[in-house]
């Protein structure tokens, strides 16, 4: 810390801190200090107090302490001549910054309603979305984990102009950075966001351009993330700050781009991230701190030309980005995947609702390796909002091409062709829909660039199988129904295979160990029967990843000797599970939630967990904010399921595993579930309906109660006991 | 006089050299010069050292001697009893060092009975100021201490600290756990882990008994165990216990040398090694009622001042400025405005008494353990002692009347002290983030090139603080991050380079790196049983990662470049057999004993790793210990130009 800085960060804690108490003492006259306080749906409480301090701060009075607290960290600044280390004190400087900018945000949610749209993408007449609630952080930090987002960009202040700022962006996204903007041009009033939206760019969690705030202090949202980050995929314990701190410098790549002029509030700020190891990029001259120690590198780097700006900051928070070279006329990263492309925006409509449509990859021999071939109209025989048909036909072949490949190459498609910037993509095999921006078709993107990402991508990400690929763009009803029909029959036998697998008829399942990067201690071991927990694996995709890349994050386990038939245990899987979670969990079963269940990165789709009274489970899945019966909201269950540590009674699972016979079959199975959010229970209603009848109990979906029947274990129970619900009658659960 | 007479007295008399680089000191030589008045620095002129004695070749164990291997074909003689100049270097270098060791130990055994007393509620003035360093000692010491009262935790940590010195704590000091595993380990099979710090001293004696042993290399293994017991023992008991009683250091600003004493003020000199007299006088001094009666007598008000480490104690928790190192003692007194000297242990001159008598200033001993004919004795108990440091800061204010002519030389130098290895942990990173990282990070990156710890004494044999300040300002120039205690440490604050802004005369590196820390290049980490701190800071480096797996693999080395005791060599050893390179200047005190010289220098190196060598030139020391340093980072690998590593996802897994 060079003595200029430590002496702005150190006035700018002092600001910061008085700021709160000023906040903090309004909120009390006009709420009293009982007043219950908290950020949206978030089982984290003030996640950055919480995570480093451990304080639940859960009503304005308990701020007190936590500003008590700030107020003794801040220092002195450093003297003219004779100066005693600066470094120590202004890193708290920074950490008492962050304490005081959290209970500022947070208290702006009670003395401004409404100021933050509590969205995850811009209102009508509102930038400003505010911290992201839990259920972001556990969507998005899914993409952190498997390094889809390997960070993000801090943006405070703004470009010199709209350009530079959509430059800025751009190339972050491309970069596959998340881009989190708080604070604006002190002079201008102009934000980076500002910018962006004049610059026509789609702001929101979806494209991965994140307005917080229009102010500085917003930036507490980014380190929310963070530390929530830590706390759900880490394990590590609130409180325990030094881990905290830690895993964001070993595992979440993140920097501070200072765009315009540095203030004394926006240096402390950035002092607070530095402790995070997260250090700062300037692009104005202020000083600089080249020698490394508490960030990974250099801790603050100025005067960066803004064309330089993000490889600069990419390189001194010593992050490799691996991007994928694809021939196409646009942006083409991962942080283009949610982009929306609504009515009106487009220049075609492939598929989908009001045409038909499918996407088929298969084996096939005598393929041309990169031949593409449009049947049919091309994007400039179209007219400008036209639906048309379309069918993507690609034909691989390999020495080490499986059949049982086919799907998971095809499945890839729609990360793939989203990737690019201006292609929206949804649903899969003959549900596919698709759309063309009008800006990528101005851009020069056509059909024909739909097979070149499929060329490009196949051989990138499936090189190790696919030798070859061809692809062939049909956009003519009779070629897209002709290719269909014959897709529809394969579409068939890929289910009854897969149907046809079972846990009893393979020897060996798969790891997966992806999320170690986030969740350095967690597991999953897939089985045929069991999907991932996050829902993206199952055991066929475990098995080709696995031969893909024989040394990567899938590894096969062997069964090993049966140790217990019914909870689903085996020695081999101990033993692999043992030396990969690093000693944390020495056995797990498979079929069990309430004895040895297996651990959770916190990816998780769904947790399911036991409800006493009802002698059976309650499931909930990510999306739902509401109370449910467990007197826990997702958020604060998921706090306890994460992290790799085996929670007995808790078990965070994918959907699919519902409707799976070996669902908790040790416990009882689907006939144990008696609780489940309305909207999760009709998006699986067909899957629990065959499950239900597997099970014997063919109207076991209606017996299942929902929010509308009550949100207390009582009111379930009263329910169950009403419509004569299987779980009642069962053994006790334990 | 016969001519004969006067040639033999000439050949008595050493060459005579310049005595200090110090304006002050010179100041006031020239007033006792011209005074008539004798001191160190006059004396040792009139004196040569004996030269037997000065290379190692007299031994005078017995009555059979004193014998003297001198002469043609000296190497082959044998004493009497037949030792030959192995054995008597060894058993001279063992006997140095077991009473280095006792001096140290038995400070550190006054500072666990003040604990331990302390934890009894017998004590007047003291208590535990520290607790969350308690807390941390007793973690170390396997004591626990949930749910307990403080004085009951320091009852135990005091009495397991008194258990290490008696020897009762299962054949092994409980410090040595701190120290890299490696190194515990090579300690354990060398047999060189100290099992109790009197019972290391007792056996230094016994086997140093002539008759005993006589085997060189034995010997020195001996020595090497002693000297732990020392640095892993009782130095580094005396410096934990007394951070929990007084307070563990924090910077502060403070200033140094002649010119902090003040005309028109009562000038009280604390002088000798131990906290715990010189901390109720630091609160006397204080005391407003105590100021009062100063200023009854006609003062101003009462300046406090320290020499040797007793000042270095006092300054590192209270920023009392010293008024000079070891060498200044006397000079003190010749300012005629030192209307009390206060003394306890060590270091403390005989000649202070007859000198205290030409001027007003009055000689108080204070200690159970060390009195001096002439001067006044007040005997220190814990019992009593903010009073009786009340009656001795009175005693000096009743003296101040009796002034005469009063010379203060008009010199001091801006200094900012108090580095502990808690507190560098703590500026490296904050509250929130503390740790070496960043210390080490800079040295793997080559902006600090390395360490090196410049400590120890004043010797009049050479020019005062001459060579302590060439080697400071050499090394920080090539990027080598400097640490201090002692007298040496006295020196460089002197001339402003306990300062921070000495980083301008950093090399580029270090520089950088002091300016993002704030820290000065050179750090002031407190008196000699504080060496036993950078044993900690090493351990602390090494534990972080990135350096080698033990102390030995470090870039880094001491230096005394001063020294004249024994307690100096007892530190030094322990410092080899910890794994560092030390060097030593004015002479080698075992010179004639080939085999004691090779097994201290090259045996030692093979075997713990570390070195103690001799080397008088201080520019040959310089030379040294880079070349030192340079292999050591050639041996990590550090020296190369490294690439960025970058991560991707699955390096992030391999974390």
């Amino acid at each position: 810390m060079s003595k200029v800085i430590a002496t702005s960060v150190i006035a700018g804690a002092h600001q910061w801190v008085s700021e709160a108490e000023e906040a903090l003492r309004q909120a009390i006259d006009q709420f009293g200090p009982e007043q219950a306080i908290e950020l949206p749906n978030t089982g984290y409480y003030l996640p950055v107090i919480y995570g480093l301090t451990g304080i639940k701060v859960e009503k304005i009075k308990d701020m007190e302490q936590v500003l008590e607290h700030a107020r003794e960290l801040l220092p002195e600044g450093p003297a003219e001549r004779l100066w005693t280390p600066y470094l120590g004190t202004a890193l708290d400087a920074g950490v008492a910054t962050l304490f005081a900018e959290e209970i500022i945000e947070s208290l702006r949610y009670l003395l401004q309603p409404g100021f933050y749209t509590e969205t995850d993408a811009p209102t009508a007449d509102n930038l400003w979305l505010g911290a992201a609630d839990d259920v972001i952080m556990r969507e998005r930090g899914v993409e952190f984990v498997d390094g889809t987002a390997p960070g993000f960009a801090a943006i405070t202040g703004a470009a010199p102009d709209v350009e530079t700022a959509v430059k800025i962006a751009q190339e972050l996204k491309e970069k596959m950075l998340y881009v989190f903007i708080a604070g604006k041009n002190q002079n201008t009033g102009v934000s980076f966001a500002d910018q962006l939206v004049e610059g026509g760019m789609e702001l929101g969690w979806n494209t991965r351009l994140v307005p917080f705030s229009p102010f500085v202090s917003g930036h507490i949202f980014s380190l929310g993330f963070a530390t929530r980050a830590a706390l759900a995929f880490g394990g590590v314990q609130a409180g325990d700050y030094r881990n905290v701190l830690k895993y964001n410098k070993d595992r979440v790549f993140a920097f501070v781009l200072a765009l315009d002029e540095v203030s004394d509030k926006k240096y402390a700020t950035a002092a607070g991230a530095i402790s995070y190891g997260f250090p700062t990029i300037a692009d104005t001259p202020i000083p600089e701190i080249l020698p490394t120690g508490v960030c990974t590198y250099e801790h603050v780097v100025s005067n960066v030309p803004h064309d330089e700006m993000v490889a600069r900051a990419i390189e001194v928070r010593g992050l490799k980005v691996v991007v994928t070279e694809v021939p196409v006329p646009v942006s083409y990263s991962p942080a283009f995947e949610g982009e929306r492309i609504r009515k009106g925006e487009y220049w075609v409509e492939l598929a989908g609702p009001k045409s038909a449509g499918c996407e088929f990859t298969e084996i096939a021999d005598d393929v041309e390796d990169g031949k593409v071939t449009v049947v049919g109209p091309e994007i400039d025989d179209v007219e400008e909002g036209s639906t048309i048909p379309l069918a993507v036909h690609v034909e691989v072949s390999g020495r080490k091409m499986q059949k049982d490949f086919e799907p998971i190459l095809e499945r890839q498609g729609h990360s793939f062709f989203n990737e690019a910037e201006g292609v929206l993509h949804m649903g899969q095999r003959d549900t596919i829909w698709m759309r063309i921006s009008k800006r990528a078709h101005d851009a020069g993107f056509n059909f024909e660039h739909l097979g070149k990402i499929i060329h490009a991508r196949y051989h990138a990400d499936f090189g190790e199988v696919v030798d070859k690929v061809q692809v062939t763009i049909n956009t003519q009803q009779e070629d897209v129904e002709k290719l269909l029909e014959r897709a529809q029959v394969a579409y068939q036998e890929r289910d009854d295979r897969l149907g046809s697998l079972t846990d009893e008829s393979v020897d060996t399942f798969y790891s997966c160990i992806l999320c170690q990067s986030f969740a350095p201690t967690h597991v999953c071991v897939i089985t045929p029967e069991r999907p991932g927990l996050c829902g993206s694996y199952n055991w066929l995709d475990g098995k080709a990843a696995y031969e893909m890349n024989p040394t990567g994050g899938n590894q096969p386990v062997p069964k090993g000797v049966t140790v217990d038939e019914e909870r689903g245990q085996w020695s081999g899987v101990n033993e692999y599970v043992k030396e990969h979670s690093q000693g944390a969990v020495e056995a797990f079963n498979t079929y069990s939630m309430l004895e040895n269940p297996m651990t959770s990165c916190g990816c998780f789709e769904v947790i399911s967990c036991i409800l006493p009274m009802c002698n059976g489970i309650m499931t909930v899945n990510r999306e739902f904010k509401g109370d449910t019966p467990s007197g826990m909201k997702f958020s604060t269950l998921a706090g306890s399921v994460g992290g790799g540590v085996q929670s007995p009674g808790f078990l965070g699972h994918s959907r699919y595993y519902m409707g799976s016979p070996k669902f908790i079959s040790a416990d009882g199975g689907i006939k144990r579930l008696v609780w489940m959010p309305k909207e999760l229970k009709e998006e699986m209603r067909d899957i629990l309906q065959k499950a239900g009848e597997l099970a014997g109990v063919p109207d076991l979906v209606d017996k299942i109660a929902t929010e509308e029947n009550g949100t207390e274990e009582s009111e379930v129970l009263e329910y169950l006991t009403k419509v004569g619900h299987p779980a009642l009658e069962m053994d006790p659960m334990f | 006089m016969s001519d004969s007479e006067e040639s033999k007295d000439k050949k008595k008399k050493a060459e005579p050299h310049a005595k200090s680089i110090d304006p002050a000191a010179l100041e006031m030589l020239q007033k006792a010069d011209a005074a008539g008045i004798s001191t160190v620095f006059s004396r040792v002129d009139e004196m040569k050292a004996c030269p037997i004695g000065a290379a190692g070749s007299c031994c005078q164990l017995c009555a059979m001697g004193p014998c003297r291997l001198v002469g043609k074909n000296a190497e082959e003689k044998t004493g009497i009893c037949g030792a030959t100049h192995g054995t008597i270097g060894a058993r001279y270098m063992v006997r140095a060092i077991a009473g280095g060791v006792a001096a140290h130990s038995d400070h550190g055994r006054d500072i666990a009975k003040t604990l331990l007393a302390v934890s009894k509620g017998k004590v007047q003035g003291y208590e535990v100021k520290d607790t969350e360093k308690l807390n941390a000692v007793a973690a170390l010491m396997k004591i626990s201490t949930e749910g307990r009262e403080v004085n009951d935790i320091a009852g135990e940590v005091a009495q397991r600290a008194l258990d290490n010195f008696n020897g009762v704590v299962d054949d092994e000091l409980t410090y040595v756990s701190r120290a890299p595993k490696k190194r515990q380990e090579l300690w354990r099979k060398l047999k060189l882990v100290p099992r109790g710090v009197d019972r290391e001293v007792v056996e230094s004696m016994h086997r140093t008994h002539v008759g005993v042993d006589q085997d060189a290399d034995h010997l020195l293994d001996q020595g090497m165990r002693t000297s732990l017991a020392d640095g892993w023992g009782g130095a580094m008991l005396a410096t934990d216990l007394s951070d929990i009683l007084f307070g563990t250091p924090k910077p502060l600003v403070s200033e140094a040398n002649l010119g902090v004493l003040k005309e028109e003020d009562v000038n009280i000199i604390v002088h000798g090694h131990e906290p715990t007299l010189s901390e109720m006088i630091v609160a006397a001094a204080q005391d407003p009622e105590v100021i009062e009666y100063a200023k009854s007598k006609g003062a101003k008000g009462i300046t406090l001042a320290g020499i040797c480490c007793t000042a270095n104690e006092i300054l590192q928790r209270h920023g009392i400025p010293p008024a000079g190192n070891f060498l200044h003692q006397e000079l003190a007194i010749i300012t005629g405005a030192v209307d009390a000297m206060i003394v306890d242990v060590q270091c403390v001159l005989q000649a202070l008494q007859p000198l205290a008598e030409k001027f007003h200033t009055k000689l108080i001993t204070t200690s159970p353990k060390a009195k001096i004919p002439g001067a006044t004795h007040v005997e220190f108990e814990e019992e009593r002692a903010l009073d009786i440091a009340k009656d001795i800061v009175r005693m000096g204010i009743d003296n101040y009347a009796n002034r005469g002519e009063v010379t203060i030389p008009q010199y001091t130098g801006d200094m900012v002290a108090g580095f502990s290895h808690e507190y560098i942990n703590y500026m490296l990173g904050g509250r929130y983030r503390a740790s070496f990282r960043p210390l080490n990070d800079n040295i793997m990156n080559g902006k600090i090139q390395g360490a090196v710890a410049i400590v120890g004494c004043n010797n009049p044999r050479v020019t005062q603080d001459e060579s302590i300040i060439y080697l400071v300002r050499e090394l920080i120039k090539n990027n080598i991050l400097v640490v201090q205690t002692g007298c040496a440490a006295h020196a460089s604050a002197k001339y402003g380079l306990l300062a921070p802004e000495t980083l301008e005369e950093a090399g580029d590196g270090l520089r950088e790196v002091c300016e993002t820390v704030g820290m000065p290049p050179v750090l002031h980490l407190g008196s000699c049983v504080d060496n036993s701190r950078i044993m900690t800071i090493l351990s602390h480096v090494v534990e972080e990662g990135g350096l080698g797996d033990d102390i030995s693999d470090l870039p880094i080395a001491a230096i005394c470049p001063e020294y004249y005791c024994e307690k100096a060599l007892a530190i030094g050893t322990y410092a080899a057999a910890s794994g560092a390179y030390v060097v030593f200047g004015v002479r080698n005190p075992v010179e004639d004993c080939k085999e004691v010289v090779d097994i201290m220098s090259n045996g030692w190196e093979e075997k713990v790793g570390g070195q103690l060598v001799f080397e008088p030139d201080m520019k040959k020391i310089l030379e040294m210990v880079l070349n030192k340093i340079q292999e050591k980072r050639e041996a990590l690998g550090i020296n190369e130009e490294k690439e960025r590593v970058l991560l991707d996802m699955a390096a992030r897994r391999e974390l």
